[in-house]
């Protein structure tokens, strides 16, 4: 066992319990956020195969903004557990058949012949994962990988579409309008004579009347 | 050294790997911890200054004590977990506010030499370390089991995934000028003096970056995550004591980070500014005590923005002016001025 081997097996197994709690927990939450762990660790084992731009794909686009968005929608929800635990028994042999399909074909996968070749040969230290990545990417395959991208686009503008309700009612005003706004469209300066000052002033009081009161209070209180 | 090798036997290259990047990783967290601490009394200091105040000037000379005092004073007070709240992720909250700041300066490069992990997806790295601090806050706002606090996470996870888009893109400019995602190569890149420095081609994108980069840290104008004056300090409203000031110290360890990455990204890193000077790490540090500087400025200057504003900036502001940026460098380069942006 080599130190490699250590750190697989710590990875693996944070992973499995964070995946195995992602669908016992009672909380969704807390399921979300176990998920969020499955998705650090597997990029964890992603790095151990030298896959380095995967795995900090994996973060930066799942962890950092997929599970983000969806936590904001859990937190949200109200969600009634026995509500959603009423069909279960229905449900189960569908469930159990998916299920058992699913596992099938992982095992032919993992058993054919494109899993089954040697090790990779390791490669020298110096070697970016990141560059090669990227030069395929925009050489070999750019025409699926613009494909893929205009794919994408058309599918942020169709959800924005087929979500977006212009409500008749609504009051929102426009940002664009109030930061545009000069001082001339607010404030009008006009020009108005002054008011007459009062004759004689309300208070007359002098400063000796003044101390006289504040000595007759002083002695008052050493009295 | 010699017996130490014999008990570990086979072992011994792992744990000298492992004991030795324990050692370098102390040797940037104790610094970093310390930048923390003092920024919050500069920040005191020059805040009060600009107000025509002294600031804090009672413990120690010039108040330097302030900030030790202040963390005993936090590190002895009862940290109150609310019964209603969830514990287990009301204590989590914090450490992963505060966890991805300080993981993120592995692949700082702070000279030609020194840098914990030279990797080439370095940038990579950094966008995804800054992505995932937005759970701390979310966590703290959801855990508290309080309204205002939920409000507070809510608005600050908005804004910070809204602005990483803006911080993202503007990066992506520097990544096609320098031709790589190493943070030493990018470095390296604007090497030749302060006229190769990457904020001149790109100075659109720069602004970007440094505005973004105060709304990413939820600073003064684009604090509306605390806005005292309507949520009663957001998403830690619930927190007291240390587990409070971990919040505090990794709003301030992301003003280093981000800092640090203007500095490393537009301003050359640790290169000199001019040629007969020397490149080193004190330029680093130079030009990022320049950059945080200018968050205390903001803080004193500018009035906080409304919430739909922050997010209309954000969104049909900033984006779009990366957007059209990106596709004029990618176009210039190109042409004959090329080399302008190389």
């Amino acid at each position: 066992m080599i130190f490699t081997d250590i750190i697989f097996y710590t990875l693996a197994t944070i992973l499995l319990f964070a995946a195995i709690r992602v669908i016992t927990t009672r909380n969704p939450v807390v399921a979300a956020l176990h998920l969020v762990l499955a998705f650090f660790t597997a990029a964890g084992i992603w790095l151990l195969l030298e896959a380095e731009f995967l795995a900090i794909a994996l973060v930066l686009v799942y962890v950092g903004a997929v599970m983000v968005l969806f936590l904001f929608v859990v937190m949200m929800l109200d969600i009634n557990l026995d509500k959603l635990r009423e069909g279960f028994w229905d449900y189960l042999p569908m469930a159990g058949i998916i299920g058992l399909l699913m596992a099938v074909e992982m095992v032919m996968v993992l058993g054919g012949k494109f899993f089954i070749s040697a090790k990779m040969p390791p490669k020298p230290a110096d070697y970016s994962n990141t560059a090669e990545l990227g030069r395929v990417l925009y050489s070999d395959y750019l025409l699926p990988f613009e494909l893929a991208s205009v794919v994408l686009l058309v599918a942020i503008v169709a959800a924005i579409v087929l979500t977006l309700r212009d409500r008749k009612e609504s009051k929102s005003m426009n940002a664009a309008d109030q930061v545009l706004v000069k001082k001339a469209d607010r404030l009008r300066i006009i020009s108005m004579p002054s008011e007459q000052m009062p004759a004689e002033p309300i208070s007359t009081r002098s400063a000796e009347q003044t101390n006289e009161l504040v000595n007759k209070h002083v002695n008052k209180e050493t009295k | 050294m010699q017996w130490l090798a014999n008990i570990f036997g086979n072992w011994w290259p792992a744990v000298q790997l492992t004991s030795w990047t324990l050692i370098k990783i102390v040797a940037i967290v104790l610094p970093l911890l310390i930048a923390i601490a003092y920024l919050t009394l500069a920040e005191r200091k020059v805040i009060g200054y600009m107000q025509v105040r002294i600031g804090p000037n009672r413990v120690g000379y010039f108040g330097l004590l302030q900030p030790l005092a202040d963390g005993l004073k936090l590190l002895f007070k009862e940290i109150i977990i609310p019964s209603a709240s969830s514990k287990a992720l009301f204590l989590i909250g914090p450490v992963l506010a505060i966890a991805p700041a300080f993981a993120a300066w592995a692949v700082i490069p702070f000279d030609g030499t020194k840098v914990l992990a030279n990797i080439d997806a370095g940038l990579l790295y950094i966008l995804a370390m800054t992505s995932v601090a937005v759970y701390g806050v979310i966590i703290a706002g959801w855990a508290s089991n309080s309204k205002y606090a939920f409000l507070g996470s809510m608005r600050s996870a908005a804004q910070i995934v809204s602005y990483e888009i803006a911080m993202g893109f503007a990066l992506v400019g520097v990544l096609m000028c320098a031709n790589s995602l190493n943070l030493g190569k990018i470095v390296m890149g604007q090497a030749g003096g302060f006229w190769h420095w990457y904020f001149i081609p790109l100075f659109p994108l720069f602004i970007v970056y440094f505005i973004s980069a105060v709304a990413e840290t939820n600073r003064a104008p684009f604090d509306v995550a605390e806005g005292e004056s309507e949520i009663v300090a957001g998403f830690h409203v619930e927190y007291s004591g240390m587990a409070f000031a971990i919040f505090f110290l990794a709003e301030y360890a992301n003003i280093w980070l981000v800092c640090a990455l203007a500095a490393t990204m537009f301003l050359g890193g640790w290169l000199s500014p001019v040629p007969f000077l020397p490149d080193h790490i004190l330029w680093f540090l130079a030009k990022m005590c320049f950059l945080v500087f200018f968050f205390l400025w903001f803080r004193a200057t500018f009035p906080r923005y409304r919430y739909d504003q922050i997010m209309r900036l954000g969104w049909k502001i900033f984006i779009p002016i990366t957007l059209v940026w990106i596709i004029f460098v990618g176009g210039m380069m190109q042409t004959q001025w090329g080399y302008l942006f190389h």
